[in-house]
């Protein structure tokens, strides 16, 4: 077993090596895939500054903001989950299913709502205050679930129930609030509740860099409570961890991160979920190796998500989320039926 | 789950009594609440003595009427359907609503009407009751078929899982045959589009439907005490079971299919008749729909005035109204383990 870790560990470097030169291919064939094509060389010439104005347009101002956003929103989730799945003990944890998104969700759309006359939803200051509002949303939502799961100590089961509870509460709480829209913003909240990169431009990008700069380096920091709270909360404080406080640090960030991807791009389910289990898979359990694995992982799963989205039914651009469910629903699925 | 009264039947026959008249009253009052307020003589006027001529007699016969009868009709099958389920499989959270029941329904709809544009309104219906099978036994079988067993949160999460996918793949039909807005007004759609067809399907499926759950529910309870002494007593639980799944089939895909995303009516209503009524499913399942009916058509009734001239989609009233009950049992036996 230890020497299985071992070998584990050694594939780290070709491991994460790999995954951002997979990363990079993405990159190119997202890049001149779309609805104007351009060819992979004419790609690389425009990228040393050689393109046609024409070009240069598509790729700087809409094709690219929009791929560097799928890369953070990907990586973000995928850490969030692989953080709620340790701290919970439960496999099936994930941003998604426990209420978190649609808690996020339903702020930002309160926010549109209460805010349209007064401030240009598509203006600087809106974008950058946007996550704040969803991380608002996010941190109610955890709070609300915890304190009602909470009996005695937080039972992983109950914790699920709880959030899926939760999450129909918002849900229908969402729906009165759509549909008190006006028609156009009412498509937009529908096709951003069910996970899409809407705004891509660099001012999103910027909105949400320090949110992952900040907080993904910090969960690797922790990486090391994460694995003592994995082992039981008993052993955990046993090694003198302060397990309720630590517990809750990470969770903060979990839902911090939650919260800022689902500002940026809606509700994608299942993402956080099943990425972590990819990456436990290939690297094992240590925390250190499996929240960048975990990252780099997210962010190509929805890379491909996003232009198989772009480009399996164009022109019409199909949301990134429902690719992502569609892929990783039957997933989950098996991994409900390995699971006790 | 909760506590239960032993009534003796005379008072049993007595609280069903009443609930039948609060229910009699409310379908007046759904009848006579509206865009168009209508004074309760006039109502039974229409009734009694039609008068196309009148326009509020048109309104209450071409409109109201039907609407309130497939929301009482509605209601029932529903409330029936969790009461069948959650005694069938033991299960305090089994209910139509948490099954994907309602995407099933969507995604069969969407494949219709992008395929067939041409379809019936029975037809579009008949899709949405097979669509609503396919998700119910797919959920079912996730939870059958794993480890461990028919848990409360497998069922929940196999909901979860089959219902996302499901609802991914009708988004995705409607956005490329641009069907979004049928699809949107159906999920929203709550009861404003009943007419007197809807009611009639309604009430064909109801009679099989709930002569079935009647005629097996002397077996559910013997079966609610746990399958070993179901089967020591010389029960033939396959049958039973099969029986059950069809009815709560038939009742679930009729409800779904005419009134949309209407949920945590099967999981709240039972659960509150075992409370009055005991353990016996012969009391339960016609209790259930008479609670179910009312709790439904004060629903509609709420969806009509919350926002009035608009109409709040029922689907979000009767969830506002589950879900804290959804998290007292979620808190209670549900995750008790």
């Amino acid at each position: 077993m230890r020497r299985l870790e071992g070998l584990k560990r050694q594939r780290f470097i070709p491991i994460v090596v790999s995954l951002i030169l997979l990363i990079f291919i993405m990159l190119f064939v997202s890049l001149s895939t779309g609805v104007i094509q351009i060819m992979p060389m004419d790609v690389i010439k425009t990228l040393m500054n050689n393109g046609t104005d024409r070009q240069e347009l598509v790729l700087f101002d809409f094709r690219l903001p929009g791929i560097i956003l799928a890369i953070l929103i990907g990586a973000g989730l995928a850490v969030s989950g692989a953080i709620l799945q340790g701290i919970t003990k439960n496999e099936l944890a994930d941003p998604g299913i426990l209420g978190i998104n649609t808690g996020a969700g339903l702020s930002v759309v309160l926010f549109i709502f209460f805010f349209q006359n007064s401030l240009d939803t598509s203006s600087t200051l809106s974008i950058f205050i946007m996550p704040v509002f969803a991380l608002f949303g996010a941190v109610f939502a955890a709070i609300l679930i915890y304190t009602i799961a909470w009996k005695k100590g937080v039972n992983p089961i109950r914790l699920i129930l709880v959030g899926i509870g939760v999450n129909a509460g918002f849900s229908a709480f969402l729906m009165i609030f759509q549909l008190k829209m006006d028609p156009q913003d009412f498509r937009q909240a529908t096709v951003w509740l069910s996970g899409d990169i809407w705004n891509a431009n660099w001012t999103f990008v910027a909105a949400l860099l320090p949110w992952m700069i900040i907080l993904i380096p910090l969960a690797l920091q922790k990486a090391n409570a994460l694995n003592v709270l994995h082992l039981g909360d008993d052993i955990a404080s046993g090694l003198g961890t302060r397990v309720e406080h630590e517990r809750r640090i990470l969770l903060l960030i979990a839902v911090a991160l939650a919260g800022a991807s689902v500002a940026a791009g809606g509700g994608i389910a299942f993402l956080g979920l099943v990425v972590p289990h990819i990456a436990r898979k290939l690297i094992g359990p240590l925390h250190q190796y499996l929240i960048p694995i975990s990252a780099l992982i997210g962010a190509l799963l929805l890379m491909v998500a996003d232009t198989i989205g772009k480009n399996i039914l164009s022109p019409t651009e199909v949301p990134v989320g429902i690719i992502v469910a569609i892929l990783s629903a039957p997933y989950f699925v098996y991994l409900l039926m390995k699971t006790r | 789950m909760l506590s239960q009264i032993n009534h003796s039947p005379i008072l049993k026959i007595l609280i069903n009594l009443i609930a039948l008249s609060f229910l009699f009253i409310s379908i007046a009052g759904s009848i006579a609440v509206g865009a168009v307020d209508i004074d309760i003589t006039t109502v039974w006027q229409a009734l009694v003595s039609f008068d196309p001529s009148i326009n509020a007699h048109q309104i209450i016969q071409e409109l109201r009427l039907p609407r309130a009868i497939a929301a009482a009709l509605v209601g029932a099958f529903l409330a029936v359907s969790g009461a069948i389920m959650q005694g069938m499989t033991r299960n305090p959270l089994a209910s139509p609503s948490i099954m994907g029941v309602t995407d099933g329904a969507a995604f069969a709809l969407v494949i219709t009407l992008a395929f067939f544009p041409t379809v019936s309104s029975f037809g579009s219906v008949a899709s949405g009751f097979i669509g609503a099978g396919i998700a119910t036994t797919l959920v079912f079988m996730i939870g059958t078929f794993s480890k461990g067993g028919l848990t409360p949160v497998k069922l929940a999460l196999g909901g979860v899982a089959i219902g996302t996918m499901l609802s991914s793949m009708s988004s995705m039909i409607a956005l490329h045959f641009q069907l979004e807005k049928e699809l949107g007004f159906w999920l929203a759609g709550g009861l404003s589009g009943t007419n007197w067809n809807s009611v009639i399907i309604l009430i064909a499926s109801g009679v099989i439907g709930l002569a079935l759950a009647i005629g097996i529910s002397k077996s559910i309870t013997v079966l609610s005490l746990g399958e070993d002494i179901a089967v020591g007593l010389g029960q033939n639980n396959q049958r039973i079971k099969i029986i059950a799944i069809l009815s709560v089939l038939i009742l679930t895909g009729a409800a779904v299919s005419i009134a949309g995303a209407v949920g945590f009516v099967g999981l709240i209503v039972p659960h509150i008749t075992r409370f009055i009524m005991g353990t016996d499913y012969r009391w339960i399942v016609p209790s259930s729909a008479i609670f179910g009916s009312l709790l439904l058509v004060l629903s509609d009734i709420m969806a009509r005035m919350v926002n009035a001239p608009y109409e709040t989609p029922v689907g979000a009233i009767t969830s506002l109204i589950g879900v804290p009950f959804f998290l007292y049992l979620a808190r209670g036996s549900g995750g008790g383990k």
